[in-house]
């Protein structure tokens, strides 16, 4: 048998059952080796005490059972959660100073499903501050590295889960997705990501970003793992109004099934100027590879796709400057010493608490809702929202069943390459912001490498609630290629 | 917004701190953005409606029952400064300017 830490889900779950190990040595195999590898900086907090005390109490359920049930599906098994899920009795920073000390009082949906699915939570890991970023260079708790090369960015804003996943520090683990915060650092590190539909997952307990795009999701190694995963975390919350009320399928069924026919559209929009070569090659390899399996490929237009970016950059501000609003320094987080007066201590610990990027968001948004600026702004951006909504819909309607298309524009870029420069790194997202816009589901699954040997990633988009097909598509690609088998040499 | 005042005055409606220096780094790098959006004013929105929810979705509302709330220690132990079952804050006072 292969070590423990580069076994999938079903092998862990196997391994688990039959005995072959405990969940106790499974755990600590994780534990020492984020130990061992945390000059990567994926976590900001590891519960080691935690997750041995939950790893033991798994191995005793095992050990009365015999196996877990599906719906224990993760009993004993270590999995990392970003630090903007909340987890009951553990830090949950945001990747801020402003809540560098915030011990989260209850637990997130998320989480409450994890744990009920038996996982061991090991941790929360690194980010972006409040989940603003495309490189995870905006934490407070300092850069993560990509584990393919540790002069890069593992993109962001989920930086230390997806590094969790990619240097086998975790089995799988938690992000979130507001404008490819998921996709985009899946692809920079040949990892499986899925942000679900819009309204699949609950976000309570999630500290928000920005409220109508913000969703949760899995990263793994393997395609069945994300649908192992995705079914666990899916479901109508009560406490999530936003959560549909719509039937969870079993993900893992349609695995294996032929996708002779099945469309995929390629929209021309996503083939331009700034695309990467050796990332264009790639995905048209991929492509090809999707036509062996007897796929069918049609072109495709989705016309707004240009005006995503500038849309999503005035939604997104908007409504972070008004979550963001909460961070006052009077109920919890970080507080401005001797201030003067309330005024001040309102100023001062916000000023002194987010750092340049969030600021930068927050002034944003703050402008473009106020008097004057609303409708050239935000109302403007709404309805290019409608549009691109609309363009996806008739894809959907008359020509594809998915669309396929790169999820990066370019590979992983070094550190410290564009964090002066805001405007180029917002542009890492054009090919993720418009699913988030339309609240469709999307995945980034490993296709290839570059000439540097940093790994690409490509996207396949499926209309609102059909996450099915994209496993199942997903799935096929990734049986009949070798890519998500390659590990970074650590 | 492209100068420094435009930036000092949002930056005082969001309740945030800035220096001098910030202020120029913000200014500078907020002009560019805005200029970038620019381009939303090439499409023609005149026919289009604003998104609302994505699903097109409306509000739910919850049965008003008396439910168990958190423990309140759980939640006052992330205060910055407290007296008793209080939060304390400095001074609220009117401004003179």
């Amino acid at each position: 048998m292969s070590e423990l830490i580069d076994l999938n889900l079903p092998e862990l779950r196997a391994g688990l059952d039959s005995k072959k190990f405990s969940s106790v040595e499974l755990t600590k195999s994780y534990l020492d080796r984020i130990e061992s590898l945390s000059d990567l900086n994926a976590f900001i907090s590891v519960d080691r005490d935690g997750a041995l005390a939950q790893a033991q109490a798994s191995d005793q359920i095992l050990k009365q059972k015999g196996a877990a049930s599906k719906e224990e599906c993760l009993l004993g098994i270590p999995i990392a959660v970003k630090d903007i899920i909340s987890v009951k009795g553990l830090r949950n920073t945001c990747g801020s100073k402003i809540l560098g000390n915030y011990i989260a009082p209850y637990d997130a949906t998320v989480t409450i499903k994890l744990k009920n699915a038996g996982a061991v939570i090991s941790g929360k890991t690194n980010m972006d501050e409040f989940a603003m970023g495309s490189s995870n260079e905006t934490s407070a708790f300092g850069a993560v590295l990509n584990p393919w090369d540790r002069k890069r960015v593992p993109g962001g804003s989920s930086g230390g889960s997806v590094v969790a996943v990619s240097a086998r520090l975790s089995a799988a683990s938690l992000g979130t997705d507001t404008g490819g915060s998921i996709r985009q650092p899946a692809a920079l590190t040949s990892t499986v990501g899925i942000k679900p539909t819009y309204g699949r997952v609950s976000r309570y307990g999630v500290v928000a970003y920005a409220s109508s795009l913000d969703q949760v999701g899995p990263f793994t190694h393997t395609v069945r793992d994300a649908a192992i995963m995705t079914r666990v975390l899916s479901g109508r919350d009560p406490l999530d109004s936003t959560s549909f009320d719509i039937a969870v399928p079993d993900f893992e069924k349609g695995l294996g099934t032929s996708i002779k026919g099945l469309k995929l559209g390629v929209p021309k929009q996503y083939f331009i100027a700034g695309l990467n070569k050796e990332v264009e090659s790639s995905i048209k390899a991929a492509m090809e590879q999707y036509a062996k399996l007897g796929a069918e490929l049609v072109d495709i237009d989705l016309p707004h796709t240009e005006a995503a970016v500038a849309a999503y950059y005035i939604v997104a501000p908007a409504e972070a400057s008004s979550n963001l609003a909460r961070f006052d320094g009077v109920r919890y987080g970080y507080r401005a010493e001797k201030c003067a007066d309330l005024k001040e201590m309102y100023c001062r610990t916000r000023g002194e608490g987010f750092g340049p990027e969030v600021k930068r968001r927050i002034m944003m948004g703050t402008y473009v809702l106020s008097s004057g600026y609303y409708d050239a702004y935000y109302a403007r951006a709404q309805k290019i929202r409608t549009l691109i909504a609309q363009d996806f819909k008739s894809a959907f309607a008359d020509k594809c069943d998915l669309v396929i298309c790169p999820t990066s524009p370019t590979t992983a870029f070094s550190i410290g390459e564009k964090i002066s420069d805001p405007l180029s790194m917002y542009l890492n997202d054009v090919f993720t912001i418009p699913v988030n816009l339309a609240g469709l589901p999307a995945m980034s699954l490993p296709c290839g490498f570059d000439s540097k040997g940093l790994p690409i990633g490509v996207q396949l988009i499926a209309k609102a609630f059909d996450e099915e097909t994209i496993f199942k598509a997903a799935y096929a690609f990734e049986q009949s290629t070798d890519w998500h088998k390659r590990t970074p040499q650590l | 917004m492209k100068s420094k005042d435009d930036v000092l005055k949002i930056a005082s409606l969001a309740h945030l701190q800035i220096s001098d220096n910030e202020a120029d780094g913000y200014a500078r790098d907020l002009g560019s953005i805005l200029a970038y959006m620019q381009l939303l004013n090439s499409v023609d929105v005149s026919k289009v409606e604003a998104m609302t929810h994505v699903h097109g979705q409306t509000n739910v509302m919850r049965d008003d029952e008396v439910k168990p709330s958190m423990p309140i220690e759980d939640i006052f132990r992330n205060l910055p400064d407290r007296n008793g079952r209080f939060i304390r804050v400095p001074l609220i006072k009117e401004h003179n300017d």
